[in-house]
């Protein structure tokens, strides 16, 4: 791929940076499999053009997992929507995705028919509306066996018992002839597992695979995930907007907002030196159970509106680092803590050793304390000693 | 999107504010979006002139409508833009005429229909249980009669005039009505904020009239610009097979079933009225069409 | 299933009851079947005229009137009409064989106009195909049904002037006297079928391809034809086995729902071309204060409707996996 950034203390643009992970980072990968540059997704809209996705660079290792974290409308379902080449006509895309050495965005409707389903599998959000309702599970399998592989219906539908065992549904030939709605959520979303298990895939793409089930079930899900990716070798991207999820499941991690990576690196190098103020303040508004007196910090404000966006760093306007500079230039994506690590930020060292709640309860604190002074209460300390 | 970033930097308003601030833009929104869709804006604009040549241009014309004039079956003509029939009568004012009694007829139905179904609806739907099945199964009934036929049957002996005519047709329309807003407000009973009301102890009048109504008030309004379209079809075929409209009343139904019999030798007597006919519905329908899309806040996921 | 289409037929018998009295009841009260002997000039002796209400059992109250037709109903006659020599029964049953050919070949082609524009608009959203079919339908939604059929009859006799030769028929709904042979009959009543059916087919099918295209494209939108995508299926396999299939479904209930429209669509486009049918009937039957005649029609009328509802639903619950009937 690239080459090593030669000075990593200065800034350079993520297209110069090698993306690879850091040696001896956990668990086990080999070469690049999928590698999605400059990626640009633009929508029209009555208030004008919608940029979704506003270059994502990634690259995924055969057999690791990436996890993609971000709040609603960060990018990060369009992103792989736009892999799979998925989205409306009306949609623009630009960049490139590499795949077993060509470019996904290239290639013919009917080439990518081919790959999609057989290389690159996907497991949607939501399974209560995911499978059809008018054909049984079992047929729902076999046709995607079916799609690839030039094989009998009888030899395709012992295939599809064979997937649901896999994905551990108990009485599995039986199942096999069951409508999705006599199915529960959890069982529903095992079926599509199977779907994406079906033909061996070396990329599964999960989108927000436990975010529509109930918490006892997502532990479940999860499990037969992990299970899916050993009994295919499958790298999976396992998108989603809860670190707890990625916590235990991915090796590296890829935070989004507003249409944008704004740092990447080890789950590691993610859950404990985060160098991007926003990471920072979603790591601060995760229940943990190491540290069961703290209050959560919440992020103030939302995410800003994608039509229009004014220059600067999308953050910002909710960033207690805020300063003009940031308003002047988006930060670009640099070389951190490690050279797998990444953040967009122009004071990302500052928050070396500090926690969500020292940055983000700053202000409010100063709040309190201006509001104490104000009222002539002796309350102003209390604040500044919280601080 | 647009809604959040304002969210968060303009200062939390006062409650009763906020409320009026929503529903002032929620208004809005509708009218742009039923500005961006051109076919209804243009029927809009259209239909508009037709009630205004109907009325006000009808009382400025220089013919009255059943005046005999001297000229007998002339042509579409400056003097005659739409011709004369067999006896002199100026075919122009006669469709003005026309017009009037058709569009009176149509629009008496839809308000009609629509107060009775709505309310017929909107009990049964929002009590559910038994009092749903008994009022919907005669809503029912009414709907397994082929509605031109009941009502060629009461008209023949109870019409002639157009308000009793109007009355016959939306005796039967309404139990559409009913069925399409009983679906509306069983899926509204099932939204939040009507559950968040009870669960604040509001009573069914008050719930009924400020959060059903309200948000079925797009729904409503769509099926009553579509029952003026409806209607308008139902009372010329009536007039058409001689149950409807009779003379001296005049409506655009009865001029086409008039002049049928002399559409080769004075084809102009047969093809205004009809156009007039297509062109009031047409816009009805592109109006109604641009209604639902304003006010389907799902318009922009289609969209797309 | 078969328990529940037993039930659901055993529940449309009330339903039928309760209709053919209401139907009897204001077929009764608005018209007077003695009236045109009153009105004759020189009006009919009195003697003609209580002879007459006596064989129309209007001295009997209307609860006694009703069972009585409802018997004649069994017995096949239908009730006594105002014309003496009719038996409602047996005149209602030829011109039903008349109509309902009319009705079926109609919506048949209706169906299939509607499901093909339906889906190709929804396809090819926004294209200038999606716009023109858009506005052709709608014209045929704003379209008088009788002005449209007589627009096409006049088309028909204007052909067949220019030809020189009866090319289309345009009037009634067979030869008289019917050609000889099987062969010539059958393809004498299939020319005379051709206009009424080409104008009720494309008057009834606008609604139905826009229910079409709306199902379609919600449909094409859903997360399952989504995930089929993703599968690897090809674009034509999504849309014929996952998108079309779906879409469908509600179209059953749709159609059904419609048939009381159509039954009114082809009284209206039967006067137009002159078909001794049930159209015909019914304008005589109510023109003539025939109280009897004109409440078998319609009972006539509930029955067709209530059976498509009654097909429809059972189809559904086929097509439709998750309508189970315990």
């Amino acid at each position: 791929m690239s080459q090593h950034a030669s000075e990593p203390s200065r800034a350079g643009t993520a297209d110069e940076i090698d993306l690879s992970p850091a040696p001896g980072a956990r668990g086990v990968r080999g070469d690049v499999v999928l590698e999605v540059s400059g990626l640009d997704v633009t929508f029209p809209s009555a208030d004008g053009p919608v940029r979704a996705v506003r270059g994502v660079d990634y690259a995924l290792h055969r057999g690791e997992v990436l996890g993609i974290v971000g709040e609603s409308g960060s990018g990060k379902s369009v992103t792989s929507m736009a892999v799979m080449r998925l989205l409306p006509n009306t949609a623009e895309v630009k960049g490139s995705v590499r795949f077993d050495g060509r470019d996904l965005l290239t290639l013919s409707e009917a080439e990518m028919t081919r790959v999609r389903g057989s290389r690159i599998a996907m497991i949607f959000q939501d399974p209560m509306t995911s499978l059809n309702p008018v054909y049984t599970v079992g047929a729902q399998i076999a046709e995607a066996v079916r799609a690839h592989h030039d094989v009998s219906k009888q030899a395709a539908m012992e295939r599809a018992v064979e997937l649901l065992d896999k994905v551990r549904i108990p009485n599995a030939k039986d199942r096999a002839g069951s409508y999705p709605h006599e199915l529960s959520g959890g069982m529903r979303q095992r079926v599509v597992i199977a779907i994406a298990m079906a033909n061996d895939p070396d990329v599964i793409i999960a989108d927000e695979p436990t975010t529509a089930l109930d918490v006892t079930v997502q532990a479940q899900i999860l499990d037969a995930l992990a299970a899916a990716q050993d009994e295919t070798g499958a790298a999976m991207v396992l998108i989603t907007h809860d670190l707890g999820v990625i916590a235990g499941q991915a090796d590296r991690v890829l935070v989004m907002y507003a249409g944008k990576p704004v740092e990447i690196g080890t789950a590691e190098e993610i859950f404990y030196t985060p160098r991007m103020p926003y990471t920072l303040g979603l790591l601060g508004s995760l229940p943990r159970l190491d540290r069961p007196s703290e209050r959560l910090t919440p992020i103030p404000g939302a995410p800003p509106s994608v039509v229009n966006m004014p220059p600067g760093c999308p953050f910002g306007p909710r960033c207690p680092k805020h300063t003009e500079r940031c308003d002047e230039s988006e930060p670009e994506l640099r070389v951190t803590t490690g050279p797998g690590h990444l953040a967009a930020c122009h004071y990302a060292e500052t928050l070396a050793g500090q926690e969500a709640a020292d940055v983000f309860d700053n202000e409010v604190a100063d709040h309190e304390a201006l509001a104490g002074l104000a009222a002539g209460e002796g309350t102003g300390t209390d604040g500044e000693a919280r601080a | 999107m647009p809604d959040t970033t304002e969210l968060s930097t303009a200062p939390a308003p006062a409650r009763d504010r906020e409320f009026t601030v929503e529903e002032r833009s929620q208004a809005q929104l509708v009218f742009r979006r039923f500005l961006q869709h051109r076919a209804a804006v243009v029927s809009l604009c259209v239909l508009v002139a037709l009630i205004l040549l109907a009325y006000v241009g009808g009382w400025l014309w220089k013919y009255d409508a059943g005046q005999y004039t001297p000229d007998n079956s002339v042509p579409p003509s400056w003097d005659h833009p739409f011709g004369t029939d067999s006896s002199g009568r100026d075919q122009f004012a006669q469709v003005l005429r026309g017009t009037r009694i058709s569009l009176q007829v149509s629009v008496s139905v839809a308000i009609l229909a629509t107060l009775v179904g709505t309310v017929w609806g909107s009990v049964a739907g929002y009590f559910g249980g038994k009092t749903d099945t008994v009022m919907m199964r005669i809503s029912d009934l009414v709907l397994t009669l082929p509605l031109i036929a009941v009502a060629a049957m009461l008209a023949h002996n109870f019409g002639g005039s157009w308000y009793l005519i109007a009355l016959v047709i939306a005796a039967l329309y309404w139990a559409y009505v009913s069925r399409v807003s009983r679906g509306v407000v069983l899926s509204l009973r099932e939204k939040e904020f009507v559950e968040a009301a009870k669960a604040l102890g509001a009573s069914d009048t008050r719930i009924i009239l400020r959060h059903l109504v309200p948000n079925a008030l797009g729904s409503i309004l769509v099926n009553l610009t579509i029952l003026v379209a409806l209607a308008i079809l139902l009372e010329t075929s009536l007039s058409y097979l001689g149950f409807g409209v009779t003379p001296p009343d005049t409506s655009l139904g009865l001029l086409v079933s008039e002049a049928q019999t002399a559409l080769t030798t004075r084809p102009w007597l047969f093809y205004f009225p009809g156009l007039f006919i297509i062109l009031i519905a047409l816009t009805i329908n592109f109006i109604g069409d641009g209604l639902r899309d304003a006010f389907d806040p799902q318009q922009t996921k289609v969209r797309q | 299933m078969l328990a529940f289409a037993v039930r659901r037929i055993l529940y449309s018998i009330p339903v039928l009851i309760v209709a053919s009295f209401i139907i009897f009841a204001l077929g009764s009260a608005s018209a007077d079947p003695l009236a045109p002997l009153r009105e004759k000039n020189p009006p009919a002796p009195p003697t003609v005229i209580e002879a007459e209400r006596l064989r129309l059992h209007l001295d009997q109250p209307l609860l006694q009137r009703y069972f009585s037709w409802l018997g004649g109903v069994f017995r096949g006659d239908f009730g006594p009409s105002v014309v003496s020599t009719a038996n409602i029964g047996h005149d209602l049953g030829d011109r039903f064989l008349v109509t309902i050919r009319l009705i079926a070949l109609a919506m048949v082609i209706a169906l299939i106009l509607a499901v093909v524009i339906g889906v190709l608009t929804a396809v090819k959203q926004y294209s200038k195909f999606d716009y023109a079919a858009t506005f052709l339908g709608f014209l045929f939604l704003a379209m008088p049904a009788f002005w449209f059929a007589i627009l096409l009859k006049q088309a028909g006799v204007s052909f067949n002037l220019a030809v020189g030769s009866q090319a289309i028929s345009t009037i009634g709904q067979a030869s008289v006297p019917p050609p000889k042979g099987t062969g010539p009959y059958v393809l004498d009543i299939l020319g005379h079928m051709v206009l009424p059916t080409i104008s009720l087919a494309l008057i009834s099918y606008a609604a139905w391809s826009r229910f079409t295209r709306a199902s379609m494209l919600e449909v094409m939108n859903s997360d399952y034809v989504r995930l089929a995508r993703a599968k690897g299926l090809s674009r034509r396999t999504v849309m014929v086995k996952h998108a079309l299939r779906t879409a469908l479904i509600p179209l059953t209930t749709v159609t059904a729902l419609d048939i009381a429209s159509i039954i009114g669509g082809a009284v209206v486009t039967e006067n137009v071309f002159q078909w001794k049918g049930m159209g015909d009937y019914l304008v005589t039957s109510i023109r003539t204060n025939d109280v009897y005649a004109t409440a078998s029609w319609l009972l006539i009328a509930a029955t067709v409707v209530i059976v498509f509802n009654l097909i429809a639903d059972l189809l559904y619950g086929v097509l439709d996996p998750r309508i189970r009937y315990a």
